[in-house]
């Protein structure tokens, strides 16, 4: 019994730290299918948790730091949208200033604003989003495997949590069974096929990113209003370029997004668990090897030795209308 | 008298100082297949693209079924019943059919009624016109026959009158081809009117009803299939224009300097561009390839000058076969003597963000004249641009200055500057006056003949059947990949003409 | 078909705009200020003053400059070949190790003089290897290496980390760093040279002679790119592939060899605060600069004449910003990562916005300057 806690306690954790990553990584899923490339996803996530955090501090509501959120994080995709599908600028270089902007930005109107080091204030009870307790998770708690793994996995979690599962097979849905999702996945592979179709490249590539934004404002949001009681300097610390990877491991696609997210999240989960206790066959692991194995991982597969990794064939290149 | 399905008027359009339309006028009856003929770059594809709302005409006007209509977007043209077959397809490659058909003309938010509707459609148009395609397969699995077959059938879907197809056969072998007017023809019978956009005389001849003929961005002339003759119509597509003969004496040829064999390329998507090619050329002789552009001519040239895989046969140079394997060294084949001037001078031949002087060295860089070292002998690269700039009479005479601001006509002469003044055994030309101005031509072909006069041995390929006639000694034509005859220089544009549009070859294999 | 934009004369083009585009990142980064409640004026003006009122400031000015004119060459060079390498901060992290173990060999037997050319060659050598696994991967499997040099960022911090607590730590210490180096392991200042202008400058300054090492690299890599067969090779590939291809240069080759050299120039970034100023191999000595450098390439225009100012603009930024810190209250150096990001902003992605417009303005004071506008309007 005591391994079945064990197994359900680390699975548990796992849950918790792949949220942010999944939520981020749909984000950049929604606009690296569009063809528009985003390694800002730290930013916007960072961002998006300094806004919610600051907003359900002042007015104590974790709904309406929710909302700020995404709409500061929507704010700075249009910023990214402005910069690439407007002025087709360079993408990669857009997102580094957005991860810039939103680092030291979030630090200094924190200071300014909290006069806590960048902190913001603890939140209250009603400015979080609390565990929800799945109905019957008391009951079942002591039926063996099946209800602890209702009762311990399943249940008790945030809403947020709940939020960024669901949002994997809405994705799936959006992108494969609805119009929007058939032209999105259409101007990231040719965009000239959608402009002679008669539809707006420009516009549609901008509600992608918007997606993003929404998406990657949530994110930021659990950070700080569930799986934190505020905004701490730096929280997102390279979850956006796990996430990046994550959605690079799992080829573009919704579904594998979230088992890699899973898998990335176990390996933190791990590591954090395993701290110096040396594994059977294997002996001491590196907590650093752990840390590193997600982007070890990613750079091996986007070296092609275990399956290729192709990005849509219009990432990255701004559209121009040829002659 | 049927109702005119499209009537253009008074249309121009003009690209920064190229004037791709001039005034075109054209009537284009309902019901029937109507071909617009004549060479690249004579405009053809332009006014369709206005026709299709791709562009915006910079004055005209544009009549569709007798009404005024303004055309500013492709939504536009598809509301008023015109589709568009284009030369690269408009196709999202990992799509599946059926997707690819709704895409843009989806009409509700969610797809299973869209698709559902597209399927039973699909199926309807496959019975009216023959036109089957698996609706589930991926695009990129299929042969491009059936690619182009999905973009008529996406026009279609979205309920066109008007099709008009760009250059439909370029990319589709004689049976796809054969299948494809069948499958227009039906179309018109049907009620459908089809403007077929095209070079190729045989398929004027075989299919239209009406053919309208532009050249350098003008209308000259429309006239009944039935009434008019091949002949005429090359004679009015490449017009009686002034002749550029220059100068020459009779060729003395020597040795075999380049002996191409059995030589077969094929592009990235797996298409044969150059099929079987074999031929000679010998010291001190001009063979000039004629061909309209993408039978092949290309590609062969990348092949011989070893900057192109090769799927089979050999290049000898001087004896000593050519690395074909795509990974040739072209450093080395110009140490051999191998010069090659590539048709497109602005991202293969130059960079145009560099000063003069270093492009008059780019390939020859590694050469010890130029070097210190691993240093650039920047002393010794300046008086050689220098000195090639007087000789070449390349305009204006500053190597510092940055290769994007000479005009076509200098930044050419740069280019076979380079290439000459290393004094090569073999020549390899591609489009040598292609944008350049009368003045440069005349200098660039008297160039060209003092290399053969030298006894060098000449590989030129052009579209401009003039420069092949006047500055050949034997004139291949390509046509489809391959070499469909062999000619003295004397022979007749109309012949040459025939030959370039595939009608002999066509004959002669049936 | 032709290029986007009409021509503008050469001034303007890498003068006024790069310019422009900078004033509208201070003015974006001056409403910041604003909006935490403080004088922006006074803010610019604390921070120049800061930065170069006083021998002391001036000193600390060049020494962070120096590491951003490191940093930046690295980006540069890999941009003139068309590649955008954005491991300069892994690269430097790992150039760190290379030092580490060659002053933590010899510091207490050799002098710093001989000290010094051994680490360069570590501190070069451990960078370029750590941008070789993605050069190689570029070149020859086509994995985007923007992505790889990502992800070789967080495996260097990894890898040092690990290094750092597991191996180079020495036995009963706390702190995640190697031993403090011994006088051999230490650069001499150059506090005196300020001195000499008559300015003072106290011991501690941190401004050492790898700040000539910098130059000294500025001046080589101007010499690589425009005076070698193998910077106009680079150039070449980076204008256009298919003219390097056609030019008989090799596609792997140029790719992983421009990438060594970008790599080695962000290792040697790292003599600069670890034997120049810490004396030890710390945990973060890189602490961002890598990214730095891409604003600093990006506003000097890849040109080692442009790169030199705008690392020194940087150095500026940053210990102005630190003075800036202890002036207002609300403000701290993190105002420098929002300037860094703005310039990135503006000078990078941004920076054909206000082309337009110069080029409309330029139009209708002179006609004749602005090449295709002026056909028009002759033919008007």
């Amino acid at each position: 019994m005591e391994f079945v806690d064990a197994l359900i306690n680390i699975l548990n954790s796992t849950i918790r730290v792949s949220v942010p990553l999944l939520l981020a990584c749909l984000a950049g899923l929604y606009s690296e299918r569009a063809g528009v490339f985003d390694i800002g996803l730290e930013g916007k996530m960072l961002a998006g948790a300094f806004a919610g955090a600051a907003a359900a501090a002042v007015f104590a509501s974790a709904w309406i730091g929710l909302l700020v959120a995404v709409l500061v994080s929507v704010g700075m995709a249009l910023v990214h949208g402005f910069a690439s599908i407007t002025h087709r600028g360079n993408q990669i270089v857009s997102g580094v200033a957005i991860n810039f902007i939103a680092a030291g930005s979030t630090i200094i109107l924190g200071q300014a604003w909290f006069q806590q080091g960048g902190r913001t204030p603890s939140l209250p009870p009603e400015g979080r989003f609390g565990e929800i307790k799945l109905p019957g998770a008391d009951a079942l708690r002591d039926v063996p495997v099946i209800g602890q793994l209702y009762s311990g996995l399943l249940s008790g979690h945030s809403l947020l949590t709940y939020v960024a599962f669901l949002a994997v097979p809405f994705t799936w849905w959006v992108l494969f069974r609805t119009r929007f999702g058939l032209r999105l996945r259409a101007v990231g592979e040719n965009p000239a096929a959608v402009d002679t179709a008669g539809i707006s490249v420009a516009w549609l590539r901008y509600r992608a990113v918007i997606c993003t934004g929404i998406l990657t404002g949530l994110a930021g949001s659990y950070m700080a209003l569930a799986q934190n009681a505020g905004f701490v300097k730096d929280m997102t610390a390279g979850r956006g370029y796990i996430a990046l990877a994550a959605l690079i491991f799992a080829k573009w696609k919704p579904v594998p997004a979230m088992f890699a997210c899973l898998l990335f999240g176990f390996l933190d989960a791990l590591s954090i668990r395993l701290q110096g206790t040396p594994l059977p066959l294997i002996g001491k692991v590196p907590v650093q090897l752990m840390q590193a194995l997600p982007y070890i991982l990613t750079v091996i597969l986007l070296a092609g030795f275990i399956g290729k990794a192709i990005p849509p064939r219009a990432g990255g290149v701004p559209y121009v209308k040829e002659r | 008298m049927a109702e005119a399905a499209i009537e253009l008027i008074g249309i121009n359009k003009s690209f920064g100082a190229v004037r791709a339309n001039r005034d075109i006028a054209l009537e284009i009856p309902r019901g029937t297949i109507h071909g617009i003929i004549g060479e690249n770059g004579a405009g053809k594809s332009t006014l369709m693209s206005i026709l299709y709302g791709f562009y915006q005409a910079d004055s005209g006007e544009i009549r569709v079924n007798g009404k005024p209509t303004n055309i500013k977007t492709p939504n536009d043209a598809i509301a008023v019943g015109i589709g568009m077959v284009h030369q690269h397809f408009m196709l999202v490659e990992n799509f599946s059919v059926l997707e690819n058909v709704i895409l843009g003309a989806e009409g509700e938010a969610l797809l299973k009624k869209s698709i559902a509707k597209a399927r039973s459609e699909l199926h309807r148009l496959e019975d009216e016109y023959g036109l089957e395609v698996d609706p589930d397969a991926l695009i990129e699995e299929l042969p491009v026959g059936l690619q182009q077959r999905v973009e008529i059938l996406k026009a279609l879907y979205r309920g066109a009158e008007i099709l008009i197809l760009d250059e439909p056969t370029g990319v589709l072998t004689p049976a796809e081809a054969d299948h494809l007017f069948r499958i227009l023809q039906q179309l018109k019978e049907q009620g459908k009117t089809v403007v077929l956009i095209t070079h190729k005389l045989r398929e004027i001849m075989a299919i239209t009803d009406n053919v309208s003929v532009m050249r350098q961005g003008t209308m000259v002339a429309t006239r009944k299939t039935s009434e008019t003759t091949v002949e005429e119509l090359a004679e009015l597509m490449v017009g009686r224009r002034v002749l550029l003969r220059v100068e020459k004496g009779e060729a003395k040829p020597g040795a075999v300097k380049l002996a191409v064999k059995n030589l077969t390329v094929r592009d990235s998507r797996g298409v044969t561009m150059v099929d079987d090619v074999s031929f000679d050329i010998r010291a001190g002789e001009i063979v000039g390839i004629a061909g309209v552009a993408g039978n092949g001519q290309s590609e062969l040239m990348e092949a011989v000058s070893g900057i192109r895989k090769a799927v089979s046969g050999t290049v000898m140079l001087d004896g000593t076969p050519i690395d074909l394997t795509g990974q040739a060294d072209p450093g080395e084949l110009r140490d051999r003597g191998l010069a090659h001037v590539p048709e497109d001078r602005h991202h293969v031949g130059l960079v145009l963000a560099f000063d003069e002087s270093e492009n008059s060295i780019l390939g020859y860089h590694d050469k010890p004249q130029y070097l210190k070292g691993p240093f650039l002998n920047l002393d010794a690269i300046q008086k050689d641009a220098q000195e090639k700039i007087e000789k070449y009479d390349i305009r204006p005479a500053n190597p510092r200055l940055k290769t994007a601001n000479f005009s076509g006509g200098n930044q050419q002469k740069i280019v076979l500057a380079r290439e000459i003044e290393q004094d090569p055994g073999v020549l390899i030309v591609g489009q040598p006056t292609r944008g350049v101005d009368v003045g440069a031509i005349e200098f660039i072909h008297r160039r060209l003949i003092a290399m053969r006069d030298q006894g060098k041995a000449v590989l030129l390929v052009s579209v401009e059947l003039d420069e092949i006639r006047s500055l050949s000694d034997r004139i291949l034509v390509m046509f489809a990949g391959r070499v469909v005859g062999e000619r003295g220089p004397e022979t007749s544009e109309g012949e040459l003409g025939l030959l370039m549009a595939g009608v002999e070859h066509k004959e002669a294999a049936e | 078909m032709s290029t986007p934009y009409a021509k503008l004369p050469a001034w303007a083009d890498y003068g006024l705009i790069p310019l422009i585009n900078l004033l509208v990142a201070f003015a974006v980064a001056g409403l910041v200020v604003l909006l935490v409640g403080e004088n922006p004026l006074r803010a610019a003006v604390i921070l120049v003053e800061g930065a170069f009122g006083s021998g002391q400031g001036i000193a600390y000015t060049l020494f962070y400059a120096t590491n951003f004119i490191f940093t930046g060459l690295a980006v540069a060079v890999a941009f003139h070949c068309g590649l955008f390498n954005i491991g300069g901060e892994g690269q430097a992290y790992i150039g760190g190790l290379g030092i580490a173990i060659v002053v933590l060999s010899f510091d207490s037997t050799l002098p710093w003089w001989v000290v010094f050319p051994l680490a360069i060659i570590a501190s070069a050598l451990f960078g370029a290897l750590w941008a070789l696994i993605p050069a190689y991967l570029q070149a020859k499997r086509g994995s985007h290496i923007v992505i790889t040099t990502i992800m070789f960022n967080f495996i260097a911090a990894s890898v040092m980390v690990y290094m750092l607590v597991n191996v180079l730590k020495p036995m009963g210490s706390m702190a995640p760093q190697t031993r403090q180096f011994l006088e051999g392991g230490q650069l001499p200042k150059l506090g005196w040279l300020l001195a000499e202008f008559g300015l003072k400058v106290r011991p501690s300054a941190p401004l050492n002679i790898s700040f000539l090492l910098a130059l000294v690299m500025a001046f080589l890599v101007w010499v690589l790119i425009w005076r070698t067969r193998l910077g106009y090779e680079i150039r070449t590939y980076g204008f256009s592939s298919k003219a390097a291809r056609y030019a008989g240069i090799s596609e792997p080759r140029i790719i992983i060899v421009t990438m060594l050299i970008s790599g080695a120039l962000a290792g040697m970034m790292a003599l600069n605060p670890i034997m120049g100023d810490q004396h030890n191999v710390p945990l973060d000595f890189v602490s961002g600069a890598g990214f730095v450098g891409i604003a600093v390439a990006l506003m000097g225009r890849s040109h080692p004449a442009g790169i030199v100012p705008a690392a020194i603009l940087f150095g500026m930024l940053y210990q102005g910003g630190a003075e800036l810190a202890f002036e207002m209250p609300n403000i701290s150096r993190d105002m420098i990562v929002i300037i860094q990001g703005l310039v990135i902003l503006f000078a990078g992605a941004l920076e054909n916005m206000f082309r337009p417009t110069i080029q409309g303005i330029f139009a209708s004071i002179s006609p004749g300057s602005v090449g295709i506008t002026a056909t028009k309007g002759e033919r008007a």
